[in-house]
């Protein structure tokens, strides 16, 4: 083995990449080939046939652009709730916290290590009409006598935010961390009010931070639909919850192909418009 | 109100408010980081504390007394036992396999300069700006359309989770490599070691603990999976589909007793870390 790599430099990275990025191109790029095939059928459960049937995508739209638009508010209003409860908890770890530095960046990962399911179940006993919290907003009046947290909008949202929060506050972690503590001294020795640092030297020091933060929460957060499922309604279905249940329940695979395309499309337009504005280098890294 | 003009009164002696006003204006950050904290650690107690509740019917919902027979008779619910088996299957094999791929891809992309570099970061990073419905429908369009040749069940899930777990291993690896001391390698290389030996003896050892945090991270994203196992499972239940599906009736207490037990194997072993990332720093210091 040594001796044929040493023969043929040039082969080694090639040799390094095939297994991977054939199983990369095999099981992510092809099948999204087959995605697009899928939503271009017609007929019904079990004989379809590819048609060219690009009505699937209109009439899809047409029927479920309330959880399409749905999906993208909640997902959002939760990115936009992550980084306000996020970025002052990055900043005290970055800055003041020290030797507890590590134990605390265990605590925003700790979430992880509870299954998805189960955490997000969890919140069914919190937010309980019977539960404490229930029982304490009903005894100050911000709920009514027969109020409930539970299968409304604010529990879905609240349990988006709680379940990608770790995804926003780890990047403005790391981003925060780099920055050099002496820039901020400069800021000060300058006169500059702490707000006035705070807002033009260490924010714009952390947009890589908000950017890969706001990237990877809203992007899984508007494919979601376990809050939805679990915490929700109906009422609070987003667009996973329908493309989940056509292809396994319904077994309309023609209209889930199409409007996972439609969901994937709209997140690269969103992207690309997010890349014009924050410019492509933050992006990408 | 009165407090402020107390206050004004009595200059040398603030009251116990203003004190506590003070406190918490100087310490805000830090009493907000705690309070952040309780909140991303509430559900997980939550977890736990319902792990040893004894309900008084089916549901788990409220709390009625303590007991320690769920965590006794944690297997006594028909199919938890099977599923966590089926997960922690998956798991091991998709992350062996995953994690040989992830290396491999990261040491190409650090080390070698070739044709397709661009092209192959990006095939990297899109599995992970992808959200996971499109990922998992995708993939069952692929084996759905393959007129039988694949039958949804225990190697599909393996082919699915391998895929999405690539991508964080060669994230996980590429950063350690990027800031690796390549003077070691090419020490060996001048004493006469090939590519091959180099790679065994110098690279491998030194890039172990990267190689065990990606393994890791792989492990927990398979075990913790739902949406994309769930799409492309067939009849195979994982833990995550078992408690989704007996989520629909009511979740039992022996639940809680596998997620807590896997929190609590996480959690040791992310505390055992940090200790020991603790006595390093603490040691580096002491040398100098």
């Amino acid at each position: 083995m040594g001796e044929f790599l040493h023969r043929h430099k040039g082969l080694t990275p090639y040799l390094l990449l095939a297994p991977g990025m054939l199983w990369l191109a095999l099981f992510f790029l092809v099948p999204m080939g087959f995605l697009g095939y899928q939503s271009l059928q017609s007929g019904l459960f079990p004989h379809f046939q590819f048609t060219w049937e690009f009505s699937n995508f209109s009439t899809a739209l047409s029927d479920y652009h309330t959880q399409l638009i749905r999906s993208f508010v909640y997902a959002g209003i939760a990115t936009v709730a992550c980084l306000v409860l996020a970025y002052p908890l990055a900043y005290w770890i970055a800055f003041r916290a020290g030797p507890w530095r590590n134990l605390f960046l265990l605590f925003i990962v700790a979430p992880f290590f509870v299954t998805y399911l189960v955490r997000t179940l969890a919140w069914l006993n919190i937010l309980a009409d019977q539960g404490p919290v229930v029982r304490i907003l009903r005894d100050i009046h911000v709920l009514g006598p027969n109020g409930r947290l539970l299968a409304t909008t604010f529990a879905v949202v609240a349990g988006i935010t709680y379940n990608f929060f770790p995804f926003m506050a780890l990047p403005l972690y790391v981003s925060l961390e780099q920055i050099d503590p002496r820039l901020l001294e400069a800021a000060k020795d300058l006169y500059s009010s702490p707000t006035k640092a705070f807002l033009r030297v260490t924010v714009p020091l952390s947009m890589p931070g908000i950017v890969a933060g706001t990237l990877l929460t809203f992007i899984p957060a508007a494919g979601d639909f376990i809050n939805a499922a679990l915490l929700g309604t109906p009422n609070q279905s987003m667009i996973g919850n329908v493309i989940q249940a056509k292809f396994l329940e319904s077994l309309d695979y023609p209209t889930a192909a199409s409007l996972s395309f439609i969901l994937m499309g709209t997140i690269l337009i969103m992207l690309l418009i997010y890349a014009k504005v924050v410019g492509s280098e933050k992006l990408t890294g | 109100m009165t407090t402020a003009v107390e206050t004004l009164a009595r200059p040398p002696r603030p009251s116990v408010a203003t004190r506590a006003w003070r406190f918490v204006a100087r310490h805000a950050l830090t009493v907000y980081a705690i309070l952040a904290v309780g909140y991303l650690m509430l559900p997980i107690a939550v977890v736990i504390m319902f792990s040893f509740n004894n309900p008084p019917g089916k549901f788990n919902y409220v709390w009625h007394a303590f007991t320690f027979d769920n965590w006794l008779h944690w297997n006594s619910v028909l199919g938890i036992q099977s599923a966590l088996v089926k997960s922690l299957e998956v798991a091991t094999l998709a992350t062996l396999v995953a994690t040989a791929l992830g290396v491999m891809i990261a040491l190409a992309i650090v080390r070698h300069r070739f044709h397709g570099r661009g092209t192959t970061n990006l095939v990297v990073f899109l599995p992970m700006s992808t959200p996971e419905i499109v990922m998992g429908s995708s993939l069952l369009t692929l084996f759905l359309n393959s007129h039988g040749t694949i039958q949804l069940g225990f190697w599909t899930i393996f082919i699915a989770h391998v895929m999405f777990i690539i991508s964080f291993v060669v994230v996980t690896v590429k950063a350690r490599l990027i800031g690796f001391d390549r003077h070691l390698e090419e020490a060996a290389m001048d004493l006469g070691a090939n590519e091959w030996t180099t790679f065994q003896k110098v690279t491998l050892p030194l890039l172990a603990p990267a190689i065990l945090a990606a393994a890791l991270l792989g492990f927990a994203l398979s075990i913790d999976d739902f949406v994309i196992t769930y799409l492309n499972a067939g009849p195979v239940q994982t833990f995550p589909i078992f408690v989704w599906g007996i989520a629909r009736v009511a979740v039992p207490p022996q639940v809680n007793v596998v997620a807590s037990a896997i929190f609590l194997v996480a959690i040791i072993l992310g505390l055992a870390n940090v200790v020991w990332q603790y006595r390093a720093a603490k040691a580096t210091r002491g040398a100098t």
